[in-house]
């Protein structure tokens, strides 16, 4: 069964019958799409359902058992050239607690290479409306404010392809905005985004394609001009409690 | 892209600002060497070991494990918040990643090293004269080794339940022929013996830290295999 949107143009990711196994354990299980530019897949599904492996192999943090992964053409694991392009929104927050928002998010700019660090780590706090915090330590911010300053970090060095692993746990309404209105001009600057989330509506606002992982696999792929939210709703229902 | 030196110094900067900021490891550290060196003072029968047979043990005991308590922190500013996936996800490699971490723990030893040989000094009134030099050269010799094998096996251990003692039970070890001839050339030196008799010592040290240097750089990446 091939989920590949054939009208999408050099995708930027294209996965093919991957499958990542821990021991016994098949926590992705012949998984296969592709992923234009400006494309986002709202990642739907159970916890345990395999959604954070499929996207640590794709940031390059988890070698695949077997099948393929591409990212911009280049076969997973890839090198420094590839993870340049990738941007990565963990559920943790990826930040050093003893240091600033402001060096948090420099420190990351210059692991990429983004000239003018400095001044694209603060317009990247700016968009996240965090310069009021920006100096203080991590430590000392809420969950919500840590999650916006990691977004920022995610988002300084302009990725062609966002990972965004439960981006708006811990954001109140105007993180969630903020964030929304990020990836939607993402998207229409042609990165391509996957996005996981446990929120039906927030996901599927920006999506264009929507799938529901269960055990591994994809029981569910969808464009999302092909679904509403009513019926969609069901069908994660559905998956969650086949899961139980 | 970074380079690999660039990259390692960007992330030993980093490591080093925090550790500035908290001063929790170094702080330890230096209360441990001082600790040691008092405690030893007193349990030392000045009848029965002279200083200069006593002090080089003493030295490298209290380097070995003092150094131990900061090289556990290396990984663990990491593993809080899961920020070394942030460092493995960016496009450095992953030599730079243990290149910068063991700089800023050399760094680190070296700053201990300079508080404790000075005490060492004065608690056991050593005749330090003209072995000042050759002294530090040991100490910087047998830290790079030190420090060299006891990142790698941070790195290794950080994600266990039972860090805090895996890293001295993995670490000790290798440690060993490193702290033997570090040992042997203190010994020589305040002893009064000629410089050159150190200098076999020295270069054991020196072979010690090219292969120890190179082995941990290189088996790094593999300390990251799911």
């Amino acid at each position: 069964m091939s989920f590949t949107a054939a009208s999408s143009p050099a995708p930027i990711v294209e996965v093919g019958d991957l499958t990542r196994s821990f021991g016994h354990t098949r926590a992705v299980d012949g998984v296969t799409f592709s992923l234009a530019p400006g494309e986002c897949l709202a990642l739907f599904g159970p916890n345990g359902a395999g959604k954070t492996t499929l996207l640590r192999i794709l940031a390059g943090l988890l070698k695949p058992s077997s099948g393929a992964a591409l990212v911009s053409g280049v076969s997973l694991p890839a090198g420094a050239e590839v993870r340049s392009r990738v941007g990565l929104i963990s559920h943790h927050t990826l930040l050093y607690e003893a240091l600033s928002p402001r060096e948090n998010v420099a420190f990351a700019a210059k692991l990429y290479s983004v000239r003018d660090a400095a001044m694209r780590a603060e317009e990247s706090l700016r968009r996240m409306s965090m310069m009021d915090w920006a100096d203080a330590p991590v430590r000392s911010l809420s969950r919500g404010m840590q999650q916006r300053v990691s977004i920022a970090r995610a988002m300084v060095h302009a990725p062609q392809l966002v990972l965004a692993d439960e981006p708006y746990s811990g954001l109140d309404d105007s993180g969630a905005r903020a964030l929304t209105a990020l990836l939607q001009e993402l998207r229409s600057s042609g990165t391509a985004i996957i996005i996981v989330t446990h929120n039906l509506a927030e996901g599927l606002s920006i999506a264009t394609h929507a799938a529901v992982m269960r055990r591994g696999r994809f029981a569910r792929y969808d464009r999302r001009s092909d679904v509403d939210a009513a019926s969609y709703s069901e069908i994660y229902r559905d998956a969650v409690a086949a899961d139980d | 892209m970074i380079d690999t030196l660039s990259a390692a110094w960007l992330i030993a900067r980093k490591d080093l600002a925090i550790e500035f900021r908290t001063r929790s490891a170094f702080l330890s550290s230096v209360v441990f060497a001082l600790l040691g060196l008092v405690i030893f003072y007193y349990a030392w029968d000045p009848t029965a070991v002279s200083v200069a047979d006593l002090a080089p043990g003493v030295l490298w005991i209290i380097f070995t494990f003092s150094g131990l308590l900061g090289l556990h922190r290396s990984f663990g500013v990491e593993a809080t918040d899961h920020a070394i996936d942030g460092l493995l996800a960016s496009p450095v490699s992953r030599h730079s990643i243990f290149l910068g971490k063991a700089f800023a723990n050399l760094v680190f030893v070296a700053a201990v090293q300079m508080i404790a040989i000075p005490a060492l000094v004065l608690f056991y009134n050593l005749p330090l004269g003209d072995v000042a030099a050759p002294l530090i050269a040991i100490a910087l010799l047998a830290a790079i080794g030190l420090v060299a094998v006891g990142t790698l096996f941070s790195a290794m251990a950080v994600n266990t339940r039972l860090a805090e003692l895996l890293l001295p039970m993995l670490a000790l070890p290798f440690f060993v022929p490193i702290v033997i001839a570090a040992t042997q050339a203190t010994a020589k030196l305040l002893s009064g013996r000629p410089v050159a008799e150190a200098g076999a010592w020295l270069k054991l040290l020196l072979a010690f830290d090219i292969v120890f240097v190179a082995a941990c750089t290189l088996a790094y990446p593999f300390t990251l295999e799911e």
